[in-house]
């Protein structure tokens, strides 16, 4: 079988390895992204499209702060809009005690140096969201926040990436990954490719990779719920997420609903398939019939499901391997991967060509987890 | 009936009360096993029995007698013990066999050891320039109207389409007095040759005499017309229906090309499903006993396969036969082989109906503006042209026009974009495959769904 050849093969076409396989072509390289069913068929094109800086780890803000540049002007990138929108996210606080852990929160982010998150009274959040009911108090705003369509930006990546002169191979399953001389051999169910560089962005399957490499880690299969109602009259401007309760609710611009924010269904990895549990979509319903009242009698149309990475700590890998030189790792976003497609891309493409990068990316490599299963043993 | 009134588990769900689920019901009741049957509507029947029971038509010889024929399964199914629930609308069934289904305004989760599909058949979408305007609706509405409510048509109205359930209508309508201007029959003239080979059987077969009587009372009192093209005309509503050869001012024009399995709640659940070429539709792969690829879960009925009305009660036997030997082996259960026998009899002149009444390809694949997703305005060139530019299933094809993710979740568009695909891509149906559905099966309410009693984990975590 004729062995094709690379600069860096790319595993997995979701959102991030779509826009690696695009930050690695608009260096000049030449990449092959291998995919095994299409781009953006499992979470990058079917999450709920937050695009989201507010309440993320620490070690994850520097690169949520680039990523955030970047959506600013997807369009330049990508040549499509991908129907971002900037209305910003607001955390709702439904307690006194609640606000003023946020009040905590904002005030440690300030004296590190992150000023996107700014609390808000009672009078801003209704301002902001005259929707929501009475019971809360305030809350956190990041105002340059928004969201997209998932797929849609998916599909934008991968079809500037092509454009650019990276290869994506889709409905073709990476068997093996192997050291053969100076390259490494991927092997493929339509034939091994040859590459001085992998990354490994292969989402919930990430850990079958990193297994081969003699780097297994603690990866999690999960898949978050969403449930999507009819078209309702435009009522809400800014995605609107919740603490002690999981919730994240947004509107569209076609005026239907979306209600997410974490409750899981039952993940199906080997078959593409998840099945819903209702009993706690049943609970989302039940929150937002309490945070906003004027949609009880509002009808749910579809509900569904992304397959995706969690880890442990609940932040992503993303960085060189620990044990293997020329392999990258990029996947483990533990439910909120999307917004940091665009620039986690632009960080791999960078330590991919140059080695090394100035974004701080320290707490995400993948060594955290070697050290971790050395304490235990 | 409300929902707190059902149990939180039975032995086995029926869902759907046509001639599948009211005979397998029946059957499994009688057998000792416990058993619910739900049904969306305010009675039983199903759509071929709408209404058996509670419908004002008093003159049995208006619907016929293959309609009064339901009123011995309904009363079975009410004598055997089977819990009969009828405005429960199932909105979710996962692989081990959790129900989700809403009444009067409330939902529950219920569980069951054995499910039993009987969702029964929906009519194959018709898209032709108009079929949106008011005054266009499908002949299997006209008859729901008739059957259930007593109403014939009013104004000058036009039947088009093909198949028996249009004849038949047509004739229901003269019976009850109603007038008709012109049936259309689109119906394509080479059928006949591939239909031929299967003629002996379907002369043997009941459908044979029925269908030659059906045919010569409609045509003795309506002008037929054989088409190629159909148009429904008019700004605000249907005035006029132009066809190849005439126009004819129209007040209501009723559609109908045959009948395809709803797949929607048995896809939804996970159950694989195959291209029917004759046919021209999905339906579940199943055993002999109609168990779907997921253990525990039966589909019976028209929605395994169309295969009428008679036949969907000997598969509801059938798949309640498996049932019962399931969940209690010692009861005492009518032979199977007999059951089988009586439904060969019923399927044999099938594929004769199936090859001489197959729809032709220019109402089944639409050209230019032509709606195809009624949901979202959807139209037949916007399909194609994404078919062009790569689109290459029903499911990108989503996310790229919307089409398919309305309030009907693909029940109009499914087989249309499917078929439109294949064409533009020079593809198969089979390959092309289908919308993956997603549950609810049937819009519910917010308030409905927050109606769901709280799990113990639930309230273990608000109290914490």
């Amino acid at each position: 079988m004729k062995v094709k050849t690379a600069d860096v093969v790319v595993i997995g076409g979701g959102l991030h390895g779509c826009s690696t396989a695009l930050h690695l072509a608009l260096r000049g390289l030449k990449p092959i992204l291998v995919e095994k069913d299409y781009a953006g068929r499992h979470a990058s094109g079917v999450n709920a499209g937050g695009v989201r800086q507010l309440a993320r780890h620490i070690a994850e803000i520097p690169l949520s702060i680039a990523s955030m540049a970047l959506w600013e002007q997807v369009e330049e990138l990508v040549g499509d809009d991908c129907g971002f929108s900037s209305h910003g996210t607001v955390l709702v606080a439904e307690s006194e005690t609640e606000l003023a852990g946020f009040r905590t929160r904002v005030d440690d982010l300030r004296l590190k140096g992150f000023t996107h998150e700014e609390l808000i009274d009672r009078a801003e959040l209704k301002r902001l969201v005259p929707a929501v009911s009475d019971h809360c108090p305030g809350g956190v705003v990041s105002r340059r926040d928004g969201a997209a369509d998932p797929f849609r930006t998916t599909q934008a990546f991968r079809r500037r990436a092509v454009e650019k002169g990276a290869v994506v191979i889709e409905g073709v399953t990476v068997t093996d990954v192997r050291r053969d001389g100076t390259v490494w051999r991927v092997e493929t169910t339509d034939g091994p490719i040859e590459a001085p560089k992998v990354v490994n962005a292969a989402g919930a399957w990430a850990d079958r990779i990193a297994a081969k490499l003699g780097e297994p880690v603690p990866l999690e299969v999960i898949a978050p719920m969403l449930m999507v109602t009819s078209r309702v009259p435009a009522f809400i401007d800014p995605v609107v997420i919740l603490r002690g309760r999981k919730l994240s609710f947004k509107q569209l611009a076609n005026g239907t609903v979306v209600i997410g924010g974490g409750h899981l269904a039952q993940p199906h990895r080997d078959q593409n398939r998840t099945v819903l549990d209702w009993a706690k979509l049943a609970a989302s319903a039940r929150t937002v019939w309490e945070l906003f009242p004027v949609m009880r009698a509002t009808t749910i149309v579809r509900g569904w499901a992304g397959i995706e990475a969690r880890m442990p700590d609940d932040i992503p890998v993303v960085g060189p391997s620990s044990t293997s030189e020329g392999i990258f790792h990029q996947f483990g976003f533990s439910a909120h991967g999307f917004q940091l497609g665009p620039a986690t891309g632009a960080v791999i493409a960078e330590l991919v060509a140059t080695g090394r990068t100035n974004t701080p990316i320290d707490g995400l490599g993948i060594e955290r987890f070697q050290r971790q299963a050395e304490r235990q043993s | 009936m409300n929902a707190a009134d059902l149990a939180s588990s039975y032995d086995l769900v029926v869902i759907g009360g046509g001639p599948a689920g009211l005979a397998a019901a029946a059957l499994a009741a009688r057998a000792g096993v416990q058993t619910v049957l739900f049904d969306e509507n305010p009675g039983v029947g199903g759509q071929i029995y709408r209404a058996i029971g509670a419908s004002p038509v008093k003159d049995r010889a208006i619907l016929g007698e293959d309609y009064w024929a339901g009123t011995a399964l309904a009363e079975e199914a009410r004598a055997s013990g089977a819990r009969i629930v009828t405005g429960a609308t199932v909105w979710s069934l996962d692989p081990e066999r959790v129900v989700g289904v809403s009444v009067a305004g409330a939902a529950r989760l219920i569980e069951a050891r054995r499910v039993i599909v009987a969702t029964g058949a929906q009519e194959r979408p018709f898209p032709i320039p108009g079929w949106t305007l008011p005054g266009v609706m499908t002949a299997g509405a006209a008859q729901t109207a008739l059957k259930a409510q007593g109403l014939l048509p009013a104004g000058r109205t036009v039947l088009a389409g093909t198949g028996p359930l249009l004849w038949l209508l047509a004739a229901q309508i003269l019976r009850g007095g109603g007038g008709i201007e012109a049936l259309l029959d689109t119906t394509p003239r080479r059928n006949l040759v591939r239909a031929a080979l299967h003629l002996p059987d379907f002369v043997l077969s009941p459908y044979f005499s029925k269908g030659l009587a059906l045919l010569r009372e409609v045509k003795a009192r309506v002008p037929v017309y054989r088409v190629a093209h159909i148009e429904a005309l008019g700004g605000d509503r249907l005035r006029e229906v132009a066809f190849d050869g005439g126009r004819l001012p129209s007040d209501l024009l009723l559609l109908h090309q045959g009948v395809v399995p709803n797949v929607n709640l048995a896809m939804a659940a996970g159950a694989e499903h195959v291209w029917n070429d004759r046919q021209l539709c999905f339906q579940p792969v199943l055993d002999e006993s109609f168990e779907s690829s997921i253990p525990g879960i039966a589909i019976a009925g028209d929605g395994a396969g169309i295969a009428g009305g008679t036949a969907a009660a000997e598969r509801g036997r059938l798949a309640a036969i498996a049932a019962v030997r399931a969940l209690r082996p010692e009861a005492r259960l009518p032979d199977p082989q007999a059951v089988r026998q009586r439904l060969q009899r019923e399927e044999m002149g099938r594929a004769f109906l199936d090859w001489f009444n197959r729809p032709a390809e220019s109402f089944r694949r639409p050209e230019g503006d032509t709606l195809v997703c009624r949901c979202e305005e959807v139209t037949a060139a916007d399909v194609r042209r994404m078919a062009d530019i790569g689109c290459e299933g029903p499911n990108q094809m989503k996310a790229f026009l919307r089409c398919g993710m309305g309030p009907c979740q693909g029940r109009l568009c499914g087989l249309t974009v499917t078929e439109l695909i294949a064409e533009q891509r020079r593809s198969t149906p089979a390959e092309v495959g289908y919308y993956r559905l997603r549950p609810p099966v049937k819009p519910i309410t917010l308030a409905e769904l927050a109606s769901l009693p709280i799990s113990d984990a639930e309230r273990k975590a608000v109290e914490r």
